[in-house]
């Protein structure tokens, strides 16, 4: 093991699982269509949405648990531990798949128009369950909304001789990891999916932004506070930010979009949140510089019970993350039986948001009472809770 | 738990009581149908020859299933509703539908569309089929293009129309991207879009519309297409400055 190890904060940072917290929220209102409250979510004001949040706070607080794992206790045990995580991610996803096989097998069963014919024939996958289920085992095939997972579950199982070259060689890893984006970019390559296509968090773009996160929570954060704390950075982000902005109000107010010049459009256009375009990358470097900027590590309002909730639901990550996609199924199953308008998308958001922050409640109780909670805590740093889950 | 289903019953009441308005028409918000782009071509033909001939190209959700189906399928309402409102003007709509297609595969068979139909406008109905089976973006662009370019190289003027607003199926097949790519196509190429999507979503929002109901009958299915062949009328004659050519004639 390297012996020269960066000096990292053992403290708890609670402004990742806030951001977390509030991310896996958009991620759930941005997971149901055709849902007014959409329009609160940050990806309508900007280029990254709350996507970019999760996976680089999910690589910090890999970085942090497991870093401190493979320092203490070797690469085989903190290797182990990051592939049982992987594991449960895994179980996770195929669960939620189960729940969605459910929704569509009986939307199929039940749904008959002749408007839509050609449409329904997509549901045929339910035909041939031995082929679709199998690719679903395999990562294949994946329905809209159920891409996260996957994706996280590749960049853990790199993530051991990623975050060993990391606490070794921290500059190292980071470059290696901008090369494989830039190759990707190159080159072209993507996981396959089925039927067709390919991923669509391509693995090979978005773990820039993972192993960035990591880099950060590995010493990565100090090294940058002295150019975040400059004015000059600050008034890029913040340029950058409002050139994002206009650019987006563009898509919605059709009239303004003559006043992107065609050089512009041509250079800028697609946005491709595949392969993370390196404009969506840029927007979330903006947007954290102005938050980190704005919401120092100490900022009081973090004790605040207002943010509580958020925080705690930040803290139980994986659950939450998964409750929130059963929730937009559950939700979105709703709206298309009962027809839902405007009030009904509200109140399925309100409701929705109040049974993650309850479960969060929950998961923290039982924690408490098997003795897991930091307060509680006997043994040396519980990894599972330490700056939230990784 | 009883709350939170409490909740939702005030809510569904309300939103029910919001929802019944009397049955609005079919009419589209003129954001939709208006564009700084012209049909020129259109514009000259009808002039000179008094002629409209239009190539529908799309895939399954331009026609409809089951008897009678090509007569009450939007190309078919088009061909009426531009008859009805072009007096002394021969408007021929001719579909050619691929059921399935993707946008490479219609792009193909254009050229020989645009050779024998010779029509002034083709209106290309896309995007379904590409999202179906989840065609590379990039692909799917490079498609568009390519078709556009046929079209344009034909000489006739072109509307691309996007997919069916299909609530149902939102959760296996995303359009939006497609969608946004086909917006941006047509916007680089100066050529009209026709946004079925938006279209039918806003009909779905302000009730005119229940495209989450489930039927066996093919009233609703009829109906949609009717509005949709009408709209697409009122979008051709605005964009070709035909309700000035239909004053001179009737006058």
């Amino acid at each position: 093991m390297p012996s020269t190890l960066p000096a990292v904060s053992t403290e708890r940072d609670l402004r990742l699982d806030l951001f977390r917290g509030v991310a896996l929220w958009l991620i759930f209102l941005d997971h149901i269509p055709e849902n007014v409250v959409n329009w609160f979510t940050i990806r309508n004001y900007g280029f990254s949405d709350a996507t970019e949040i999760f996976i680089f706070i999910s690589g910090y607080t890999a970085a942090f648990v497991y870093g401190r794992a493979m320092r203490e206790r070797g690469f085989l045990v903190s290797s182990a531990r990051i592939l049982r995580r992987a594991w449960q991610i895994y179980v996770a996803h195929i669960f939620l798949f189960t729940i969605f096989m459910a929704e569509i097998a009986y939307v199929a069963a039940t749904f008959d128009n002749p408007l839509y014919a050609e449409e329904m024939k997509i549901l045929d996958f339910l035909k041939q369950p031995d082929v679709t289920i199998l690719q679903a085992l395999i990562l294949k095939f994946k329905p809209v909304n159920m891409d996260v997972l996957p994706l996280y579950i590749v960049l853990l199982l790199l993530f051991p001789p990623m975050l060993y070259v990391l606490l070794w060689q921290p500059a190292f890893a980071l470059a290696g990891s901008a090369l494989l984006y830039v190759l990707t970019w190159t080159l072209d390559f993507n996981l396959p999916a089925y039927p067709n296509g390919v991923w669509f968090f391509n693995p090979f773009a978005w773990q820039l932004l993972f192993v960035f996160g990591a880099w950060c929570a590995l010493g990565g954060a100090q090294r940058l506070a002295g150019v975040m704390r400059s004015r000059i950075i600050l008034t890029i982000a913040i340029a950058y930010l409002a050139f994002a902005f206009a650019i987006t109000l563009t898509w919605y107010i059709e009239p303004l979009g003559r006043f992107v010049p065609n050089w512009l459009s041509e250079w800028m256009y697609p946005i491709d949140k595949t392969n993370l375009d390196v404009l969506r990358f840029a927007h979330f470097l903006a947007l954290a510089a102005v938050t980190v900027r704005f919401v120092p590590r100490d900022w009081p309002g973090l004790k605040s019970p207002i943010l509580q909730p958020a925080i705690r639901c930040g803290q139980h990550s994986l659950e939450i993350f998964c409750l929130g996609v059963f929730l937009a199924f559950a939700g979105q199953f709703i709206i298309s039986e009962y027809s839902g308008g405007p009030l009904i998308q509200v109140a399925i958001s309100l409701v929705g948001i109040m049974i993650m922050i309850a479960t969060a409640n929950l998961i923290s109780w039982y924690k408490v009472i098997e003795g897991r909670s930091p307060s509680s805590r006997v043994k040396p740093p519980d990894a599972d809770l330490a700056g939230g889950e990784a | 738990m009883t709350v939170l289903v409490t909740i939702l019953a005030v809510f569904a009441l309300i939103d029910g009581a919001v929802a019944a308005v009397p049955e609005p028409s079919c009419d589209v918000p003129q954001s939709f149908l208006s564009s700084e782009n012209d049909l020129a071509r259109v514009t000259k033909e009808v002039k000179s020859r008094q002629r409209l001939d239009i190539s529908v190209v799309g895939t399954g959700s331009s026609a409809l299933p089951g008897p009678d189906g090509v007569r009450f399928a939007y190309p078919a309402r088009l061909e009426q509703a531009l008859t009805q409102q072009l007096p002394g003007i021969t408007a021929k709509v001719t579909a050619h539908v691929q059921s399935r297609a993707t946008t490479a595969e219609m792009s193909a068979g254009l050229a020989k569309i645009v050779t024998e139909d010779k029509p002034s406008l083709v209106i290309w109905q896309t995007g379904t089929a590409d999202a179906m089976k989840s065609v590379e973006p990039e692909e799917f662009r490079t498609s568009l293009e390519d078709g556009i370019g046929t079209i344009d190289g034909g000489g006739a003027d072109m509307i691309l129309m996007n997919m069916q607003y299909s609530p149902h199926t939102e959760s296996v097949m995303d359009v939006s991207g497609y969608a946004d790519i086909m917006r941006f196509v047509a916007q680089q190429h100066s050529a009209l879009l026709f946004d079925r999507l938006g279209i039918m979503r806003n009909w779905n929002d302000s009730g005119t519309f229940d495209l989450y109901t489930t039927t066996k009958n093919y009233d609703m299915a009829r109906r949609v297409h009717d509005c949709i062949g009408r709209a697409l009328a009122s979008q051709i004659i605005s964009a070709s400055h035909l309700d000035a050519v239909r004053m001179q004639t009737t006058r």
